[in-house]
């Protein structure tokens, strides 16, 4: 089946361009978003972590190693579209909503819940695999509206074993719903390995059964994160249907800061591969083989990044207290008498009152 | 001015076909979904004749996939549809059950209003009618337990088109049971009209002084039947039909047991955990110092609803539920 589903490339490890079908598309400009963003993702990654283990923030997922998965693919959305991201995908929802917010939810604040504003982005779906039925239903609706708009759902190799997959994936194609179904393979399912996770090959051939396109992309070449994204989301937007995307990647650190990979992954093995294979590497490679290299602008862009993000931390970090009130206003449009009367009750009790 | 409405003989199915299709003549954001809903009308013939008059865009026959039905209706109400997704009973309902439970009801809350899920999800329920294993189960607390959802259960031809298409306009997810025991047992009159009945209210059926019946759905007629028989030894009964079991009609519960000094719960669901706990609850905290006697609870037992052979041991019966009633006369 890997021969069925080769694995697409656009840029190789070294950097170097091997299959030129897109080189009239890659610009300057092109070029220094990519770079910006994955080297920004990494930086907000990094950041967070530390902010964690500093104790200014909760328990985190990381996605180092993925990021061109997430920013290729985000950068491939059109400004209204919808996304659906997991609990790790921080990078594609921060590209695709040109916000800090997701920061906040880290921090235990529902705030980070909220999408940017005029941006379809849902809160990062906890659940495995859950977030696939909805993609395909917002995508049944944009087709119901003929709307232009497309869906994307993020996805780990994990959740390929749960139902919802399935459903998910079913319901899109006996109803050609436009969604893209984008699945980061990271290799690992908190410890569990892909192969212990699955017999077949490929997750892509899984996208057989469901008659839809499915493809595998390297996840840690962004130019096929970008381009393979936008061409299914054409796709979708041309009223043929979903498609799956396999995006080949690997999560460098824990499942999240409370778990430890050393326990389940050889750490030589990790170092060759990241020393091979990295995402922001692969890019810098490139930028310097092909003339796009600027020494000074990357400087620059780095200071830039710092700033920004130091900035996100200081917004995080200046939220006035989280309001009790939030704990029961929002479960229904208007609150029922139970919530009325228990609301009432403990700002008594927090007041003193009997 | 006196409104006189035009009103039909309806069965409770057929109010509720009415209800919906008052809903997709109304709204073209209403979508109607689910397994074998369309050109069969569903396995009831709830929505018999509406793919024929409203297309397959508006109903429609979906996979065999309760996951897949409540998760894109999810994703549907989110993006601008009000879907009507019937699951064909609701002891089927489980595998949903992750769905309702971890994005309907909190979608709002998690995103402070930012997306909402005006969803419908229509459920057959209840025991008596000599199913298969699964079928008759009446599991409403496992909803009502569930921050985020409506639960109601009409009881008779017109509630079930005034709270269904209530249901429909109420922009939270609410679970919609339909005593399949009733679907066709009663006829009454139903306006043709579209009309709403408050999500929350209880009404009185009987008025009484000596003790106070609660009941919904399929255990409306056994509470009426009991309340009659005690009525024949001098025993007059209030008795209630909750309608909605979240959020319960405190007022009402308190007002009446004010009144008679004493209550009888009567549901078919098993015993712990149940919805009579609730109300014994709201008892407690609105009207205890008003008490006679203890409330009793006519219930299931703590099982599976049994296999049909023995399935009419297990779902209360007017003679259980006077039995009850006299016990709170007499302690």
């Amino acid at each position: 089946m890997q021969e069925e589903f080769p694995m697409i490339q656009i840029m190789d490890q070294n950097g170097k361009i091997t299959d030129t079908s897109y080189i009239d598309q890659i610009d300057k400009s092109l070029v220094q978003q990519f770079y910006r963003q994955l080297i920004c993702m990494r930086a907000f990654d990094q950041k967070a972590i530390n902010l964690q283990r500093q104790g200014r923030l909760g328990t985190y997922p990381g996605f180092e190693g993925q990021e061109a998965a997430q920013v290729g693919s985000a950068l491939a959305l059109e400004e209204d579209d919808w996304m659906l991201p997991t609990y790790r995908d921080h990078a594609a929802s921060i590209t695709f909503g040109k916000s800090y917010n997701i920061l906040s939810s880290w921090n235990g604040r529902v705030e980070g819940n909220l999408p940017p504003k005029g941006k379809n982005i849902l809160p990062p779906s906890v659940p495995i695999a859950t977030q696939l039925p909805i993609a395909a239903g917002i995508a049944m609706a944009n087709k119901y509206k003929n709307s232009s708009q497309a869906v994307i759902a993020y996805f780990g190799d994990g959740a390929t074993s749960e139902g919802d997959f399935h459903e998910g994936l079913n319901f899109a194609s006996v109803f050609q719903a436009p969604v893209v179904f984008f699945n980061q393979n990271n290799q690992y399912a908190i410890s569990t390995p892909i192969w212990k996770q699955m017999h077949s090959e490929t997750i892509a051939q899984k996208s057989i059964a469901y008659e839809i396109p499915g493809i595998r992309i390297d996840g840690n070449d962004i130019f096929a994160a970008y381009f393979e994204t936008k061409k299914a989301l054409e796709r979708a937007r041309n009223g043929e249907g979903p498609s799956l995307i396999e995006a080949v990647t690997w999560r460098y650190g824990a499942h999240t800061t409370a778990d430890d990979p050393t326990k389940y992954r050889n750490q030589k093995e990790e170092n060759e591969k990241r020393r091979q294979n990295d995402p922001v590497t692969r890019l810098e490679r490139f930028m310097k083989a092909y003339g796009f290299w600027d020494e000074k602008l990357a400087e620059q862009i780095k200071g830039e990044i710092k700033e920004e993000i130091d900035g996100a931390v200081k917004v995080l970090e200046t939220m006035p207290p989280a309001n009790v009130n939030d704990i029961y206003d929002y479960m229904f449009e208007k609150p029922t008498w139970t919530l009325e009367q228990q609301k009432e009750e403990y700002i008594n009790h927090l007041r003193g009152e009997r | 001015m006196i409104t006189i409405s035009k009103t039909k003989q309806l069965t409770l199915i057929q109010a509720i076909t009415d209800g919906m299709r008052t809903m997709l003549e109304e709204k073209e954001e209403v979508v109607v979904l689910g397994e074998d809903v369309g050109k069969n009308g569903g396995v009831f013939r709830a929505t018999d004749g509406l793919q024929e008059e409203f297309g397959e865009k508006r109903v429609f026959d979906t996979p065999l996939s309760e996951a897949g039905i409540i998760g894109s209706s999810i994703g549907m109400a989110m993006n601008g549809l009000l879907p009507v997704a019937e699951i064909q009973f609701l002891g089927f309902i489980y595998p949903a059950y992750e769905q309702i439970m971890t994005h309907a009801t909190r979608m709002r809350y998690r995103t402070k209003g930012s997306f909402t899920v005006p969803l419908v999800i229509r459920a057959p329920y209840g025991a008596g009618v000599r199913a298969p294993e699964i079928h008759s189960d009446s599991m409403e607390a496992l909803f009502t337990h569930m921050p985020g959802i409506k639960v109601v259960c009409p009881s008779n031809p017109y509630d079930a088109k005034g709270l269904l298409i209530s249901a429909i306009e109420d922009p939270d997810p609410v679970l919609f049971l339909e005593p399949l025991r009733l679907y066709r047992a009663v006829r009454g009159e139903v306006p043709e009209e579209k009309y709403e009945i408050e999500i929350g209210k209880g009404k009185y059926l009987r008025e009484g002084d000596d003790a106070t019946v609660i009941a919904w759905g399929a255990m409306v007629p056994v509470a009426m039947k009991a309340a009659e028989q005690a009525a024949d030894k001098g025993i007059s009964c209030d008795v209630i039909d909750l309608r909605t079991l979240y959020p319960i009609d405190k007022a009402i519960i308190a007002e009446s047991v004010k009144k008679t000094g004493r209550c009888v719960v009567v549901h078919e669901a098993p015993a712990t955990g149940g919805l009579g706990n609730d109300i014994i609850s709201i008892v407690n905290d609105t009207s205890f110092l008003y008490m006679k006697s203890p409330i009793e609870r006519v219930t299931g037992a703590d099982v599976h609803v049994p296999f049909w052979a023995l399935e009419e041991h297990n779902i209360p019966t007017p003679a259980r539920v006077t039995d009850a009633i006299y016990k709170v006369i007499h302690f």
